[in-house]
């Protein structure tokens, strides 16, 4: 064990919990071979389940200090705008009407406030763990009318489009779907169109690939020319991933490689994917928060569930509503800044007063940053 | 958000083939199979949770892997109260003794 102290100090701290020890020092070693010295490297990893990972597990001080890790829009809540947080709290403001949400969303900033803070006004806003769980509250309060502000990637999708075809087979009427799901693809590809973006590579997202498989990620390799490397959520997974494409890399390779496979098959779960061409179709454009308005990288519910599309059914206020202006959300969602760097981190927006979204999952980088790396810093200064 | 929970199925469902009973960490709930084909599950089978429905079927070693992950990243709570508190189909749920 001493010598893996020696080529990895930091590594101690954190060497019981995991998988292989030994392995993760000979990764990171392998790492610092790899990578040119006269070169910078910027890779991002997609999904905020990496960022907080990243974060928590402090795998910056494992890495080369030319080896950049930029965070990517992989956060559902961080990316829904806040208008969208305005219209489903516009429904649940509807007489004899219900909002369900998942815990997450609880605590999402809205123009007037947070759903929990619009709960505590008298607001009838549920969370929920499962879609399921919201459409048994429409069977148990027939006199209610019970909607799930859905949001999510390709991993939580296929959930609720299940729910739909439950709720059309059961004929359960008072229950509907405000839709929020985001696909990750279209977002790649404007964050790779941006001109402000310089990326030498991708981790891509292991838990949205379980259902994606890797296929969709090769347009990244084959059009732009940049290696994706689909990753798991542990150290060792992560390390692993970063050195397989840094090995691309200096290969002057471009390929989609699965680091995941233990969990992630190639071609992804086809019967959930079938399920959820069934039911949602994609919207034409939609607006991410940072990101801008992305054409087809959103689902919209199939006009034959129009019945359960709170959309439909409610006219929803629909007004976009920019950021506060002190708020930098857009460009840490970007990864133009380091969360430290917005104007409002750790001062007005911490995690018990959240004024952008990114500080309230713990997927949002905001949030990880100020967990984890603000007292990491804090101790080395 | 996209947390996935590993569990083992300790049970079929006959009237309603779509659910199983998975054990995870001792907590026993029913959650959706409908994700998956047809016939993929089989009892003792290990399975990735999210929101309510398996996702995937592991391996047993990957199903350990996972739940060291949560354990590692300070999730192991959220999930198993993420598991708790499946209601939709909760009558024969309960902890194991």
């Amino acid at each position: 064990m001493t010598t893996t102290n020696e080529t990895a100090p930091t590594l101690m701290k954190y060497v019981d919990e995991f998988r292989d020890p030994a392995l993760i020092a000979t990764v990171a070693h392998e790492i610092a071979r790899t990578v040119d010295p006269a070169r910078h490297y910027r890779i991002m990893e997609v999904c905020g389940g990496h960022t907080h990972a990243i974060y928590r597990h402090g795998l910056r001080d494992v890495l080369p200090d030319n080896v950049e890790l930029v965070h990517g829009p992989g956060c559902p809540v961080c990316v829904l705008p806040t208008g969208r947080v305005d219209d489903g709290l516009a429904i649940a403001a509807r007489p004899d009407t219900m909002l369900t949400c998942f815990g997450d969303m609880m605590r999402v900033p809205g123009t007037q406030g947070t759903p929990l803070e619009l709960k505590a006004r008298g607001a009838d806003i549920r969370m929920v763990y499962s879609p399921l769980d919201a459409l048994k509250l429409a069977q148990d309060n027939p006199g209610t009318h019970v909607c799930f502000f859905a949001i999510g990637f390709e991993t939580t999708a296929p959930s609720t489009a299940l729910t739909l075809l439950r709720a059309r087979e059961l004929d359960v009427r008072n229950f509907s779907v405000f839709c929020n799901h985001v696909t990750i693809v279209p977002a790649i590809r404007a964050i790779l169109d941006s001109p402000d973006m310089r990326l030498d590579g991708f981790v891509g997202p292991g838990h949205v690939a379980t259902i994606t498989g890797c296929r969709p990620y090769e347009f990244v390799a084959r059009r732009y020319g940049k290696p994706v490397v689909v990753a798991g959520f542990e150290p060792l997974d992560l390390l692993e991933g970063i050195l397989m494409l840094l090995r691309q890399i200096r290969a002057g390779e471009a390929k989609v490689e699965n680091q995941y496979r233990r969990i992630v098959p190639w071609e992804g779960n086809p019967a959930a994917l079938r399920t959820l061409a069934a039911v949602f179709e994609l919207r034409p454009y939609f607006e991410w928060r940072g990101l801008g308005f992305i054409s087809q990288s959103a689902l919209k519910l199939k006009d034959a569930f129009a019945r359960w599309d709170g959309e439909v059914r409610f006219a929803v206020p629909g007004v976009r509503v920019t950021d506060p202006r002190a708020a930098q959300c857009g460009e840490v969602l970007k990864g133009v800044l380091k969360p430290p760097q917005c104007k409002l981190f750790g001062k007005e927006c911490d995690p018990e007063h959240p004024v952008g979204a990114l500080m309230v999952s713990s997927e949002g980088a905001c949030a990880a940053y100020y967990r984890y790396a603000r007292t990491a810093e804090a101790a080395r200064a | 958000m996209c947390l996935a929970i590993p569990g083992q199925v300790v049970d079929l469902n006959d009237e309603q083939p779509l659910l199983v009973k998975v054990d995870v960490g001792g907590v026993r709930r029913n959650v959706n199979i409908g994700l998956l084909e047809d016939g993929e599950i089989a009892l003792g089978d290990w399975v990735l949770i999210h929101v309510g429905f398996a996702l995937s079927k592991i391996g047993e070693a990957e199903a350990r892997d996972q739940l060291r992950m949560l354990r590692a990243m300070g999730e192991d709570e959220l999930a198993m109260e993420e598991v708790r508190g499946y209601t939709f189909a909760a009558d024969d749920g309960g902890e194991r003794r």
